[in-house]
């Protein structure tokens, strides 16, 4: 009886109630939809947590060859005031045989300065090599206790399970002594 | 296959092979399929799953706020307002929830009172109501500890004002109330264990709830005849009839609480709860969220502590002890010609102490609350049961059935030769 009350323009016996049906679902599946990810994204980070993600500092205590830690968004962030020896440990690494092939270069804005997130990229614990007591690895950067990845003066993953280097955060120079991270 | 003849016979070979061993399937199908249910309800019947809905809705965006609430007295205030500015959506899921309570309880009382003029207490639904006035009571508590949480002003002076209820019981009530503390004022231990059992109430109400349905299906609905079905001419499965009209009215309520949420969310409000609880000042005037202006009218009608306290916790035993009170037959106030008129006395009266509940006890207040208060416990008890006696029912319809095809034949119709039950009287 439906299909009698469908006029001619219904196609592949699709009549008046398929559509209804259709529309109702439709329009209710967008509502819920929309009521859904409300409830989701709540757990997205809030304003307030946003608003903590740029850090600023004064570089102007750190000694040459002296490395700090500074908290970014929950982390430590590794700021090396490198020494000349460091730079062209760096710099004179063949590229090729790295891991993660970066040239120091790329990862630097400030050849003396190197900054990098202190978060292994295996499984995430912090590496040891900021005090001077520490161990270092045998690439004279960082050295992860939970599970032996070595990091050069670079930050870059040499030895052990890290897949990656040590991240380069987004930071500027806002002056000689002077940076901001995020 | 064990299976017996009742069981649904399902296409899918998985479910078929689940519902062998587990059969929740067939009792789904059983409850929420081909459930057998009146085919008379109208709208008032939507209000079981409206509440039903409004439980869920609370608990899902209960249990988000409690990820970004803190429930510590110094930190309690701040959290709420950083749910508000800060967390995504935060506004949003605080002014469903709040708002949420409100629409709990309007759409409680309607099924209430639904309820009482339909008589769907009578037997053989005694403990149905029993459990529907224990979920009323677990709301209430549910609904006073969690406006205690933002620790607003009013959080903390509603708190300090419930609580002191307990200090009316004789000779014990000061031990229970600093029991009820942790302490010797409302303070950080109350806040905590307010947060915690707020928590937990919700979850006991699913549990009750459950058994709401469980003694619901018992005996199915009631309905707007208020006489049994007596067979399947008088019934249609729950699905897709009651489904679809229990959607559309979720549709048409959903409407109503979005425009609440969206335009209006803090109607239902006190702006000094948005002031932070202090110990020290009390706000010019106190007044409890609206669905218990009725019983605070009620305890402020009465001039004596204890009195009060007893004729207040007492409005809320009469409505459990209703299907003991009224013993007439009929259970529709469709056929029952004198009590009509006193049931919406009754909703008249639950209103004017509701207005007097939210004014300050003083000139005519004061008397229209007492006269209300009056009249609400002569209600219960004189006019439900003196009524059974005196009143005269209508002759009632043979059968859904009959009535729904034959709308004109209703009433004139029916043979009276034949001693209908409820021509006793």
């Amino acid at each position: 009886m439906a299909d009698s009350v469908a006029p001619r323009g219904s196609h592949e016996g699709g009549t008046r109630r398929d559509f209804l049906y259709l529309a109702t679902g439709g329009v209710a599946a967008f509502g819920v939809a929309s009521l859904v990810w409300p409830l989701i994204d709540q757990m997205n980070p809030s304003a307030d947590v946003l608003a903590l993600s740029s850090t600023e500092m004064d570089i102007s205590k750190v000694e040459v060859g002296q490395r700090i830690k500074v908290m970014w968004r929950g982390h430590p962030v590794f700021v090396a005031h490198r020494t000349p020896e460091e730079i062209k440990e760096a710099e004179d690494v063949n590229v090729a045989d790295l891991r993660d092939p970066q040239t120091d270069a790329q990862r630097v804005q400030k050849t003396e300065w190197l900054i990098v997130v202190g978060v292994c990229t295996h499984l995430g614990c912090i590496p040891l090599g900021t005090a001077p007591t520490d161990p270092r690895g045998e690439f004279g950067g960082w050295f992860c206790p939970c599970h032996g990845s070595q990091y050069d003066t670079s930050g870059r993953i040499r030895l052990g399970p890290a897949p990656l280097n040590l991240a380069v955060p987004p930071y500027k120079f806002l002056a000689a002594t002077s940076v901001r991270i995020g | 296959m064990t299976a017996s003849a009742t069981r649904p016979g399902f296409k899918n070979p998985i479910v078929r092979w689940i519902d062998h061993r587990l059969p929740v399937f067939s009792y789904m199908d059983h409850e929420l399929n081909e459930y057998p249910t009146p085919k008379n309800l109208n709208y008032m019947w939507n209000f079981g799953s409206l509440a039903g809905f409004m439980l869920v809705a609370m608990i899902t965006t209960g249990i988000i706020l409690a990820m970004h609430y803190t429930p510590d007295a110094t930190l309690a205030f701040n959290s709420v307002e950083h749910i508000m500015r800060d967390v995504n959506y935060g506004w949003l899921l605080r002014y469903i929830h709040m708002n949420g309570a409100s629409m709990f309880f309007i759409v409680v009382y309607i099924h209430i009172f639904r309820g009482l003029y339909y008589g769907s207490y009578k037997a053989p639904r005694e403990l149905l109501w029993l459990l529907g006035v224990l979920i009323y009571v677990l709301m209430m508590a549910t609904a006073f500890m969690g406006y205690v949480l933002p620790w607003g002003q009013m959080s903390f002076w509603g708190a300090t004002v419930i609580t002191n209820l307990f200090s009316a019981i004789p000779v014990v009530g000061e031990s229970v109330v600093t029991w009820l503390w942790g302490g010797f004022a409302v303070d950080n231990p109350t806040l905590n264990r307010f947060f915690s059992l707020h928590y937990l109430l919700p979850f006991i109400i699913v549990g009750v709830v459950i058994l709401h349905i469980i003694a619901l299906h018992r005996f199915g609905s009631n309905n707007p005849l208020g006489i049994d079905m007596k067979g399947k001419q008088d019934s249609i499965p729950f699905h897709p009839y009651y489904t679809v009209k229990d959607s559309f009215g979720l549709g048409v309520f959903l409407i109503f609480y979005a425009c609440i949420v969206f335009f209006w969310p803090n109607l239902f409000g006190e702006p000094d709860n948005y002031i932070p609880a202090n110990p020290l000042a009390t706000p010019a005037e106190i007044v409890p969220e609206w669905y218990f202006l009725p019983f605070y009218a009620i305890l402020r009608s009465i001039p004596n502590k204890l009195a009060g306290v007893i004729a207040m916790f007492g409005a809320i035993v009469l409505l459990a002890l209703v299907p003991w009170l009224d013993r007439s037959p009929v259970k529709s106030a469709r056929f029952r010609p004198v009590y009509r008129y006193f049931f919406w006395l009754l909703l008249g009266d639950c209103f004017l102490l509701g207005f007097c509940g939210a004014h300050p006890p003083e000139g005519w207040y004061v008397l229209a609350s007492r006269l209300g208060a009056l009249y609400y416990y002569l209600h219960f008890l004189v006019i439900f049961p003196l009524l059974a006696l005196f009143e005269r029912p209508l002759p009632l319809p043979r059968s859904i059935s009959e009535s729904v095809l034959k709308p004109g034949a209703m009433s004139g119709a029916v043979a009276p030769a034949r001693a209908l039950p409820m021509e006793k009287a």
